[in-house]
């Protein structure tokens, strides 16, 4: 390795320096022909993940049957942590980028779900979510074209102040973004079809609040129907040269800056479908929804699943959402009052978040994947002595 | 999942239900209320023997101090109830959760009370833009919402949320207490206003204007999260306001004196209920200023709101209540608080309440019971809750008195009035009143 190489890796920062070997080994899952085992999977990978996605489907709805009402809300929350999740690791897995703005870009997508459901007379709600999407989706490219010329720290830095800026203007704006108390969304009912589902499927009740629970859950799976795609595509491979080796891949035809930008629209899309979801969810889009701290809390989800990968972004969103309330009420059972109970929560998740740093800082897919790799390795080497 | 299995599960479930209420009749039933009769599962969260309320509060978080101690308050009441016997032989289980006064999550434990829990009714749940984010779900559910902690005008609209209730003044009667106050007290003085950015400094706004809206120079408003409020205090200063009202909360009270202090700013200070307690004002100042203002000192002198007696009035028969109350409260710590007395004050409403439901409440019913009954409810309160059939409001009066140290004086005798600027202000003829002698009230279920 020449000299100046090493300077470039030296003063691109510490932080790139290893990082991409082991960090994000969750986002270098093996196309599936490639690797050269018998699968029940087929080989094509558009097929292969249209048989995943069903599967999913047909499992989600028998967990939301199975499920009480709780749960069924607890899901929906799920859904849209996990839509955010999945689009933050994909920029931050693939194409090495960080954001914390996150949160605002979600608030964006909240803001314009309330405001549309507000109207007179609402237009469907896909029409809706696929706005929220269209419009974050644009703030996320004017964004992005600033983000592709940053780097770590820098680009954290920048997206940063997003989050802390951007729901200022809701307060600034507070005669039509209804300022600090935010405003109220018209959450939709269940239509007649969906209650004859539930009645066909299962017989429970088709409440608001399980529709609600349906709809985060198939926004939930349709993106990361098409994230998987795309990460597997032409597209997520140029993410990721960008992401190992800017020379290499500037030498190889790659236009770094346009492919960044890209993976920060993408990213930004999702999480404006996360906000969508989330307004129809919570029903309220409010300042204080969309702090620094949910921003901080998708990067911690993704960090603890595996970085770049979506199995990881869902394992991580849930540890968000069930992990507090499970320890609070451990801690009431244990004799904790609830005021101490509730301080348990945030203390517990620190610790999590610690012991997976040390113990697996590849996160939970990450650190599974690379121990089957070892092992694999291990393997073939004894049967080639063999 | 099929749906003979799901039918087995049915028959399972209310085969259950039945052994266990004929095993309840079987055992027989010692107290008996005032109907007679035996107790029954009448609704969801209630058996034979307990009856669940929940609440949200901020346990964690910027508005933890002082907030979270109010559920500790209310919690021993309704332990002390308990201890007595309960409401109609029914042990009070007292749920609360954490919110971190944060929407997104009071929507989240709320699902959590309403669904897991599944408690009877909610009581007292804290604060305007997290228990905005519940309305419409507790509403549609039909779980009673009962004491909303907070003084929005929000709380008192049957027509749209018909199981919500509000507890406290709303601010906008608030406003006008102070604004007549200061009229004929102050009718000279240059008015400046340092509110809260929402319905809290709104409302308050509204009631003010009323009576002093030619004395006011300045308005000037801070977004709660942005802890310099110096601009603001400058702006007043600048506009040569003598007197100046603040509807804010204690932090920003807190944040207010400092910001007066360092531009060596000295008016008239007039502060709402909310924002005035000394104690956890003094704590906070002596936090933010790390220890340069050790008291609450700064506050001496400052003119503020009162609706229920406070911790230093020991004296007072419903302090010592409290402090009985405090006293043999098995999961006390730490010292009786004014906000542990809104706790109290609030559980002992809801007793009343449940009571007035009858032996074996219904969602509706306790509702019902509130609007027939609630403007009666007797209690440590200067002036009556004004709740019936066509209103939701709350307490209708209050006092003006003025901070001296960590205890005050009062400046008026009891006043009320109602919302609304053809409303006159007149001076309460209700006598004070005095705790029953076991502490815990008597109300008649309603027909």
């Amino acid at each position: 390795m020449s000299q100046p190489q090493e300077k470039t890796a030296a003063s691109a920062g510490e932080m790139t320096s290893e990082s991409p070997v082991e960090a994000t080994t969750a986002a270098n899952a093996p196309s599936g022909p490639a690797s050269a085992r018998r699968s029940l999977l087929p080989g094509n990978t558009l097929l292969r993940h249209l048989v995943i996605l069903a599967v999913c489907a047909v499992g989600a709805v028998a967990l939301l049957e199975l499920t009480s009402p709780f749960r069924n809300s607890q899901f929906a929350v799920l859904a849209y942590y996990a839509i955010a999740a999945g689009g933050l690791t994909v920029l931050t897995g693939l194409n090495g980028q960080i954001s914390l703005g996150h949160g605002a870009l979600m608030a964006v997508g909240a803001y314009t779900t309330a405001l549309l459901l507000g109207a007179e007379e609402p237009l469907p709600l896909a029409v809706v979510f696929l706005a929220a999407v269209g419009i974050t989706l644009l703030l996320g490219a004017v964004v992005g074209v600033a983000a592709a010329r940053l780097h770590g720290p820098y680009l954290a830095g920048a997206t940063l102040a997003l989050a802390v800026g951007l729901p200022g203007l809701a307060l600034y704006y507070d005669d039509v973004l209804g300022g600090e108390q935010g405003l109220r969304v018209q959450s939709p009912r269940a239509p007649e079809w969906f209650q004859g589902f539930i009645g066909f499927v299962s017989g429970n009740n088709a409440t608001t609040t399980k529709w609600l629970a349906y709809v985060g859950v198939i926004c939930l799976l349709l993106t990361f129907f098409l994230l998987a795609n795309l990460a597997r595509s032409r597209v997520g491979r140029t993410w990721r040269a960008v992401r190992d080796e800017e020379v290499a891949a500037e030498l190889a035809g790659i236009d770094l800056g346009a492919w960044r930008v890209l993976a920060f629209v993408v990213s930004a899309a999702c999480a404006g479908l996360a906000g969508a979801v989330l307004g129809v969810v919570i029903r309220l889009a409010a300042p204080s929804g969309f702090t620094i701290v949910l921003s901080i809390a998708l990067l911690t989800a993704i960090v603890i699943g595996g970085l770049g990968s979506l199995l990881g972004a869902l394992l991580g969103s849930a540890l968000l959402v069930f992990l507090p309330p499970f320890v609070t009420n451990l801690g009431a059972d244990l004799g904790l009052n609830n005021t101490e109970a509730a301080q348990l929560a945030p203390f517990i998740y620190g610790v999590v978040l610690i012991i997976v740093m040390i113990a697996a800082p590849a996160g939970f897919v990450g650190t599974i994947r690379l121990r089957w790799l070892q092992a694999r390795g291990k393997r073939a080497a004894r049967t080639a002595q063999g | 999942m099929t749906r003979s299995s799901r039918r087995l599960t049915r028959l399972l479930a209310a085969a259950t239900v039945t052994s266990a209420l004929a095993a309840c009749g079987g055992g027989g039933d010692g107290g008996g209320g005032g109907g007679g009769g035996e107790n029954e599962a009448s609704d969801i969260g209630v058996t034979a023997d307990t009856i669940r309320i929940g609440s949200h509060y901020p346990l964690t978080g910027v508005a933890a101090p002082g907030y979270s101690e109010i559920p500790t308050g209310a919690q021993c009441y309704f332990e002390f109830v308990n201890d007595a016997g309960g409401v109609y032989d029914r042990q009070i289980e007292f749920i609360y959760r954490d919110d971190a006064y944060n929407p997104t999550q009071t929507v989240q434990v709320v699902n959590e009370l309403v669904l897991q829990d599944e408690i009877f009714a909610m009581m007292g749940g804290l604060g305007t833009p997290t228990h905005r984010a519940v309305l419409d779900f507790l509403n549609g559910e039909g779980v009673p919402d009962l004491f909303v902690a907070s003084g929005s005008l929000l709380w008192d609209n049957p027509e749209e949320y018909p199981y919500t209730f509000g507890w406290q003044p709303d601010y906008e009667i608030e406003g006008k207490f102070i604004g007549n106050y200061i009229a004929e007290n102050f009718p000279d003085a240059r008015v400046g206003l340092f509110l809260q950015d929402d319905d809290f400094g709104e409302d308050g706004r509204a009631g003010l204007e009323g009576y002093i809206e030619d004395q006011i120079v300045a308005v000037e408003t801070y977004v709660p999260g942005n802890t310099d409020v110096g601009p603001q205090i400058a702006a007043l200063q600048a506009a040569g306001a003598d007197l100046v009202v603040s509807f804010s909360v204690p932090s920003y009270t807190a944040l207010g004196q400092l910001a007066a202090l360092r531009l060596g700013y000295q008016p008239q200070w007039f502060y709402s209920n909310v924002g005035s307690d000394p104690t956890l004002v003094g704590s906070l100042l002596a936090n933010f200023s790390e220890g340069a203002v050790s008291d609450a000192s700064l506050l001496d002198g400052a003119i503020t709101t009162e609706y229920i007696p406070t911790v230093d009035q020991t004296d007072n028969p419903w302090v010592q209540l409290w402090q009985r109350v405090w006293d043999e409260c098995s999961t006390a710590e730490g010292e009786l608080t004014n906000f542990r007395i809104y706790g109290m004050n609030q559980a002992y409403t809801t007793v009343q309440a449940l009571q007035a439901a009858g032996q074996n409440p219904t969602r509706d019913g306790l509702v019902a019971a509130v609007e027939q009954a609630g403007g009666d409810f007797q209690g440590s309160w200067y002036a009556p809750f004004r709740y019936s059939a066509d209103r939701h409001a709350g307490i209708s009066g209050m006092q003006v008195s003025r901070i001296t140290g960590n205890t005050s004086e009062e400046l008026t005798p009891v006043l009320i009035t109602d919302n609304g600027e053809d409303v006159d202000i007149e001076e309460s003829d209700n006598e004070p009143t005095t705790p029953p002698e076991d502490g815990i009230p008597d109300v008649e279920p309603v027909e």
